[in-house]
């Protein structure tokens, strides 16, 4: 495993984001200014096979057509930068370094689907990319052709969730609303309203400058394009890359100065994600379609190695115990389950399992799937349905002899 | 096209009523929340659906036309839902 990553720079291509963020000069000068865009840009979307980039990897050229052919009135986009997923940084590092490429995005999608107002919503806490994107909005005021607001999401896991986007900025309640109706028939202000990762925002721009045949041209699997991923945990360098999709792990390992350990599993897409242990690791393609295929995610491209010295049981636990404290509480299957799900799993890892509690944990993981207003319990419960699975031996191992195998010093470690 | 029930869960608060009286198609969690049966509710059964609808103190049941999204009871993998966590 000597291959070393060769990545396709596109969204970080130019100056190093340590460099900090790129000024609208900088940008037109390296990028050149937008172009007057056809009427075709949805089909020029669709045809990229560009993904949303928050985590459900929704196709962006279909969810701008399905608010493009609203019935009446103008719509609103939302540049979706919350970014609440725990260890992923790739918006904020981004929207700190290239704000106008996601502006470039933003203002493209406004044009495409008729929007006369464009919110970029910004994690409170990312506050460099609080910082750059306000200032580079602040560049365009004389030039766009519509209002640009920013609006700062209050610090919560679930506050980048769409309904919950909307909800914040209609009543200062980062609550997810469920629905219907959806933010696309009925968001922001009661209209039609797009919410977009500024991570898709930012590759729709460059796709508007360069077309979908060279947006196909990166990517070695069946899905095309580059991507922004986040690696955390065991890794000599951590942080945010960009990769072609279906580098495979042991490259993108190596290209961030290897592993400090042996590494047990990943954690693959962020909480809403996996836990992945299939056969070599250093061979998993980070194609989303591939990882659908093996029942794992791409999610939000969060990649969190996890040392053999750690207990995958413990980490799991602390995970729970995270997606828990982060419930909305307005639904019980979340508020109940979740809790039960979270303090159950904390018993295991601590060494003082019940009898049955495995057996609970496996059965309200599958209950409490889709029975809230949003996917927040979904996710969690999928997350321990992947944990039961390839920790299997470990949390038998707890059940039995009630405590961990692993010198609890190392074992627990952090989220 | 049939009938199912659909739930609003933040409305739902565990009253419990709507399984005691259409048990065919509710059964409660652990917690007292409720499970709905997936799927079209056969005829014989609707008066049953509409009475566990009228005795809901919340009015949290509503009947909807199915086939809608069905409830998936595994998360193995992403669905390209627009409704998941971030757009």
């Amino acid at each position: 495993m000597s291959a070393i990553l060769e990545a396709t720079d596109r969204l970080l291509a130019g100056p190093s984001p340590a460099a900090g963020s790129e000024s609208l000069a900088a940008h037109n000068v390296r990028l050149g200014p937008m172009p007057r865009v056809g009427s075709d840009m949805i089909g020029t979307l669709e045809r990229s096979g560009l993904l949303g980039r928050g985590g459900a990897g929704f196709p962006v050229g279909s969810k701008w057509r399905s608010i493009a052919e609203r019935r009446s009135g103008p719509a609103i986009v939302v540049a979706n930068g919350a970014e609440g997923e725990p260890h992923s940084s790739k918006d904020r590092t981004l929207m700190a370094a290239r704000p106008h490429l996601v502006l470039d995005g933003a203002l493209l999608a406004a044009d495409a689907v008729g929007a006369d107002e464009l919110i970029v919503y910004v994690g409170a806490d990312h506050r460099a990319a609080v910082v750059a994107m306000g200032r580079a909005i602040a560049e365009r005021t004389t030039t766009a052709r519509l209002p640009i607001r920013l609006v700062e999401a209050p610090v919560a896991y679930i506050s980048g969730e769409s309904s919950a986007v909307v909800n914040f900025i209609n009543t200062d309640d980062a609550r997810p609303t469920g629905g219907p109706p959806h933010p696309r028939d009925r968001g922001v202000a009661g209209r039609a309203t797009l919410v977009q990762n500024v991570e898709s925002l930012a590759h729709a721009a460059l796709i508007a400058r360069h077309g979908e045949d060279w947006y196909r041209s990166a990517g070695r699997g069946p899905t095309s394009g580059t991507a922004l991923v986040t690696i955390s945990g065991a890794i000599g360098i951590p942080g945010v890359r960009e990769i072609d999709y279906g580098t495979t792990l042991g490259e993108i390992v190596a290209g961030a100065g290897g592993a400090t350990s042996d590494i047990q599993a990943v954690l693959l897409g962020g909480y809403f994600g996996g836990w992945a242990v299939v056969g070599d690791l250093r061979d998993l393609s980070l194609d989303p379609a591939l990882l659908a295929d093996r029942g794992l995610s791409f999610g939000c491209g969060l990649i969190g190695l996890l040392p053999v010295e750690r207990c995958g049981v413990w980490a799991t636990s602390n995970i729970l115990d995270y997606m828990a404290g982060e419930s909305a509480r307005q639904c019980g299957p979340c508020i109940f389950g979740l809790g039960a799900i979270a303090e159950t799993t904390r018993r295991v890892a601590a060494g003082g399992a019940a009898p049955g509690d495995i057996d609970n944990l496996a059965r309200w993981s599958r209950q409490i799937v889709g029975r809230g207003a949003c996917h927040h319990p979904d996710g969690a419960a999928g997350l321990l349905q992947g944990a039961l699975s390839v920790f299997a031996s470990e949390f038998h191992l707890h059940q039995q002899d009630r405590r961990c195998s692993r010198p609890a010093a190392t074992a627990q470690g952090v989220r | 096209m049939g009938e199912r029930l659909a739930i609003d869960r933040i409305r739902c608060d565990g009253y419990g009523m709507c399984a005691e009286m259409f048990p065919e198609g509710i059964e409660l969690d652990d917690w007292g929340y409720p499970i709905l049966r997936q799927g079209v509710i056969p005829d014989g059964l609707l008066p049953l659906a509409r009475r566990a609808i009228d005795v809901c103190p919340v009015l949290a049941l509503r009947l909807v036309n199915a086939p809608a999204r069905p409830p998936s009871t595994s998360v193995g993998r992403p669905r390209p839902v627009e409704s998941a966590p971030r757009s």
